[in-house]
């Protein structure tokens, strides 16, 4: 479902001088569906870069990363548009909504763009707000004002809001309690038997223990002239 | 379930358009397809040439060079090359303009009601039940109380203009908007009030629209597609998370790293 292949990225940055910075070389990967595949390496060896960039937020240097039928790296706007609409998920670290939309609505949006009415889509997401123990009194709030733990929480029932074929998870279970990190680990593993490919980064071991079936070490692709 | 399907023609496809001020360059050879459904951000600094390229799309200016291919009824058209009525009917049907200052797209002095009934009009509405009907429930989804519909917006806020002026603007069922600094001149809750309406109209209407504006938390938030001017020209565009990312020109590294984190 997702094949990296021979995929490189450098950083120009115009505003100091030009430096020219390889960030990465060669990175070849695989995820089959129904397979979660963990990235592993130091802080800085280019996970989330190798994430963003199957994400399609980062240009690509050289290679390919085809999800499903679409190459990120050579693909038109509106193409990844749709892919991210329908086939791509991706939690990433951080929650970015508008202010002031309801937590409800937050979670709902991913359906809402699929075409799903309205209420169908608030009692989807309402069934994974509770899943994930966010209090009903807060669904009505905007998660801007949440903790860091519900903000995580929010951003990954937003994530699994829609079964999406492909899956890229950031550091899913980071800063959650022992009864939370239960739940997203179940929701990787269901999303896994309904055949989702799944592409993640954990530092917590245990979790990549029990969720990855492979490891891949980003180290690899460090480019020679850095390393 | 209303799913955009992958269309093969574009809404809008602009030529190498092209507007100078004598000597000076409005805006250079600007290229862009925009797609149904699509949210096109143009960003850049004040006299980059963003407002001169919107008001060529829009009619509002006739650029020296190029072509604006709007994807009408009758199939793809030369904007630039239409009479003036055919232009004017485009501009009441199709497409609508939000202004930044709400008292440029507003008739001051006619009631809420009767600014957004005006519209319906000009396409041929007659029937007054149906157009007070009509605009109760416009003003309804932009979130002005029904009972307001008979004062003046000389009576209402900055924001709540706002939202007249985009009610009185999506009445008539416009496939594609163009917007010049819709949140801009306003407070930043009534901005995320107003980013929240735009972009459930836009899912539910299946609008396109060009979203000009300098704020880069806005089209983040907004544009599916971002284009970056500068002295005129685009130096760059794409993915609107990509460019703000991953910016590859120089002026766009200066501009995305300018922006202070708040």
């Amino acid at each position: 479902m997702i094949r990296v292949s021979n995929l490189s990225k450098t950083f120009t940055l115009h505003n100091q001088g030009a430096a020219a910075i390889p960030v990465m070389e060669g990175a070849t990967l695989t995820v089959a569906s129904g397979e979660c595949v963990g990235l592993t390496g130091a802080s800085g060896a280019g996970k989330s870069t190798l994430m963003r960039m199957i994400w399609g937020n980062y240009l690509a240097a050289s290679g390919s990363i085809k999800v499903g039928d679409t190459d990120v790296a050579t693909a038109e706007p509106r193409q990844i548009i749709a892919l991210r609409r329908a086939t791509l998920g991706y939690v990433s670290q951080f929650l970015r909504v508008v202010p002031r939309v309801p937590t409800l609505d937050v979670v709902a949006e991913p359906l809402r763009v699929l075409g799903a009415p309205a209420d169908e889509a608030r009692s989807h997401a309402a069934t994974l707000l509770t899943r994930l123990n966010i209090p009903e009194r807060l669904w009505s709030l905007s998660p801007t004002t949440f903790s860091g733990g519900e903000q995580q929480r929010v951003n990954i029932a937003r994530g699994f809001a829609h079964p999406y074929p492909a899956l890229l998870l950031d550091e899913p279970t980071a800063s959650l309690d022992a009864a939370n990190r239960e739940t997203v680990l179940a929701l990787i593993e269901e999303a896994k038997g309904r055949g989702a490919a799944i592409l993640g980064i954990f530092h917590d071991e245990g979790a990549r223990a029990r969720v990855c079936d492979r490891l891949v070490d980003v180290t690899a692709f460090t480019p020679k002239a850095v390393a | 379930m209303k799913m955009e399907p992958i269309t093969a023609t574009p809404l809008l496809r602009v030529d190498n358009l092209t507007k100078r001020y004598g000597s000076r360059i409005g805006c250079a050879d600007v290229s862009f397809d925009l797609w149904p459904g699509e949210v096109l951000g143009i960003v850049g600094e004040s006299g980059s040439g963003k407002s001169t390229l919107l008001s060529c799309l829009a009619g509002h200016l006739t650029p020296d060079e190029g072509q604006v291919i709007f994807d009408t009824a009758g199939g793809p058209r030369d904007v630039l090359r239409m009479t003036e009525p055919e232009r004017r009917r485009l501009s009441r049907t199709d497409w609508a303009f939000v202004h930044q200052n709400p008292r440029d797209g507003l008739r001051m002095g006619v009631t809420a009601g009767g600014n957004v009934g005006e519209r319906l009009m000009a396409v041929g509405a007659r029937h007054y039940g149906d157009i007070r009907d009509r605009a109760t429930d416009w003003l309804g989804r932009v979130e002005i109380a029904a009972e307001r519909i008979d004062d003046r917006p000389t009576a209402f806020s900055g924001g709540m203009q706002q939202r007249l002026q985009i009610a009185r603007n999506l009445v008539t069922g416009p496939r594609l908007v163009f917007m010049d600094e819709p949140t801009g001149g306003l407070d930043v809750s009534v901005q995320a009030r107003l980013l929240d309406l735009l972009r459930g109209l836009v899912r539910e209407m299946g609008l396109s629209a060009i979203i000009v504006t300098h704020d880069l938390a806005v089209v983040r938030l907004l544009a599916d597609r971002l284009m970056v001017m500068k002295s005129g020209r685009v130096v760059e565009q794409g993915l609107t998370d990509q460019v703000l990312d991953d910016p590859q020109h120089p002026y766009t590294q200066l501009l995305v790293s300018s922006v202070l984190q708040v």
